[in-house]
């Protein structure tokens, strides 16, 4: 699947539901796929700061695709990590650096999600473009 | 006293719906609502007599000023201080203890100095010392504490010696809510002629404060967690200390001379008010005072100290809620942490059924450090909230629970 269409499939996800406790419910579920990242990276070097709750983000980069695993210590937090790995994991730098991450606002991540307005859900998606910009430099 | 609808009913914002929800609001802590009156004052300053104060000849510079200098004897009179003079408006609580750290420092601050405060403090009250200790070589000595949440006054009398030079310490904790002994703390510092700063931030709404029987050298507090608008906070400060303090800011308004050799400066409380202060604020704070004395600082207190009993005796009901802060001397404030439950998670669930709790350290990093815990969820509620409201955090809760079971 093209990340436009993970995308899409997401939205139409969410829009089943009206009421925002059951979007709650639908990503706290989704959070339970969750990649979960080895315990041996949940150290320092992979926390993101910004976020209200911890969160670990590992990206493993195979020369060409980038997969990402990850945790949170607060389950709304991974529910939305686990949107961005749905997303963004098993790409190429490349396309991970230019997908623009539309979803975000169809559903209502941005207003109604995040109630540190969003800083952990922007520190979140920085941090994995910045490690695709890394890889994509080692690339070239 | 009026009943709780009328009192509601003076707050426009207690009206609204938040995701189609009623608002409960209980992060009064951080910051309080204010009444129509209040917003009537600071409308009408802009609308009928804005001008600059102490400035102009003109008549709406002179209503200003007077309306301004009113406000300063509101707030004198609201706190029983002994003199106008006394009484330094700045822009919140952190402006001030700023100030102060600072001008305190240049004046007295050795190296080896000692400045002693408690481990309940908002970071607005180590910051600011911190950096003074820093820049003079001082050394910041910390009053620990118990497991209730109170602050162990032994250690206290411990700590104070030769060597303290002043004494910074909150009238409550705003994670905790804990209510310190601060007559006890004074007493023992002026014992060996150590001056004392309380910070008010989290008391001054609470209570009766007399700083006269309190005898605190400085009290601090801000206006907006009085019901009062935002940018306006008070210094106050016994004018012998306030007269030998060098100013702490330069600039228009707080000078008698100034030429390029040497500036002279105004007198008290001037000396301490550079730049144009935010006098349409100080308007507004003197309504909130006045509004807060129409309802009357012992029933509010006594209202709240039912809506603490209550909450505390609703929200320790529910199993898996773990309250910290259990001290006999409170203000409204309940800190509170569920069983496997990410505070986060909590205040997110919380906030769509539109109640706002405020999440995480609370600006106390010492004392969530004490507990060894990462942050809490913080009910911080005043006389305007009712048990309901209460009861509907407690359902809330539970909510919580079953979704993050
Ligand atoms: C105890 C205490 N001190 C200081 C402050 C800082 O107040 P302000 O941000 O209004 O300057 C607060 C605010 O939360 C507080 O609770």
């Amino acid at each position: 699947m093209t990340s436009s269409e993970v995308q899409d499939n997401i939205i139409e996800e969410f829009s089943q539901f009206d009421d925002w406790m059951d979007k709650y419910n639908l990503l706290i579920d989704i959070g339970k796929e969750l990649p979960v990242i080895d315990p041996k990276y949940k150290v320092k070097d992979f926390l993101i700061e910004g976020c209200q709750s911890k969160v670990w983000l590992y990206p493993k980069f195979d020369g060409k695709l980038i997969t990402f695993t990850a945790d949170s210590d607060a389950i709304i937090t991974r529910g939305i990590v686990a949107l961005l790995i749905k997303v963004l994991s098993n790409r190429s730098p490349q396309e991970i650096i230019s997908t623009d991450l539309y979803f975000i606002d169809k559903i209502g991540l941005r207003q109604n999600l995040s109630p540190t307005r969003s800083n952990g859900l922007l520190s979140m998606v920085r941090q994995m473009k910045l490690y695709a910009m890394a890889y994509n430099v080692k690339n070239i | 006293m009026k009943d709780i609808a009328e009192i509601r009913a003076d707050f426009p914002i207690l009206n609204r719906k938040v995701y189609g929800k009623p608002l409960v609001y209980f992060d009064n802590g951080a910051t309080t609502q204010k009444p129509q009156c209040v917003l009537d004052a600071v409308d009408e300053v802009y609308e009928s007599y804005n001008g600059n104060i102490h400035r102009g000849v003109h008549f709406l510079s002179d209503m200003s000023s007077e309306a301004y200098e009113k406000a300063r004897e509101k707030v004198r009179s609201f706190i029983n201080a002994d003199k106008r003079e006394e009484i330094v408006f700045t822009s919140g609580t952190t402006g001030s203890i700023n100030g102060i750290a600072f001008c305190f420092g240049e004046k007295y601050i050795k190296p080896g100095d000692e400045i002693i405060l408690s481990q309940l403090e908002h970071h607005a009250n180590i910051v600011p010392w911190q950096m003074m200790c820093e820049r003079k070589g001082a050394v910041l000595r910390v009053i620990p504490i118990n497991d209730n949440g109170e602050i162990i006054l032994e250690e206290y009398y411990k700590l104070l010696s030769s060597k303290t030079r002043i004494v910074s310490v909150t009238q409550a904790s705003n994670a905790l809510g804990t209510i310190l002994p601060v007559k006890e703390i004074i007493a023992a510092a002026h014992h060996i002629n150590v001056p004392v700063l309380i910070d008010g931030a989290q008391g001054v709404q609470h209570g009766i404060v007399d700083v006269k029987t309190m005898e605190s050298d400085f009290y601090v507090f801000s206006g907006h967690k009085i019901y009062g608008p935002n940018g306006i906070g008070i210094l106050y400060g016994k004018e012998k200390w306030l007269s030998e303090l060098p100013p702490f800011q330069g600039g228009g308004d707080m000078v008698d001379k100034v030429t390029f050799e040497k500036t002279t400066y105004n007198e008290l409380p001037f000396k301490f008010e550079a730049g144009t202060m935010n006098y349409p604020a100080a308007i507004g704070l003197a309504s909130a005072l006045d509004y807060v004395s129409g309802i009357g600082r012992e029933n509010i207190a006594s209202r709240e100290k039912e809506l603490l009993s209550y909450a505390t005796s609703r929200l320790s009901a529910i199993e898996g809620v773990n309250i910290y802060g259990t001290s006999e001397m409170k203000i409204s404030t309940i800190s509170f942490h569920i069983k496997d439950i990410h505070q986060y998670d909590t205040g997110m669930i919380l906030d769509k059924m539109g109640i706002a709790v405020r999440t995480g350290t609370h600006c106390a990093q010492p004392v969530m450090d004490h507990y060894g815990i990462e942050g809490t969820v913080r009910a911080s509620l005043c006389f305007y909230n009712t048990k309901e409201e209460i009861d509907t955090l407690a359902e809330g809760i539970e909510k919580v629970k079953s979704m993050f079971a």
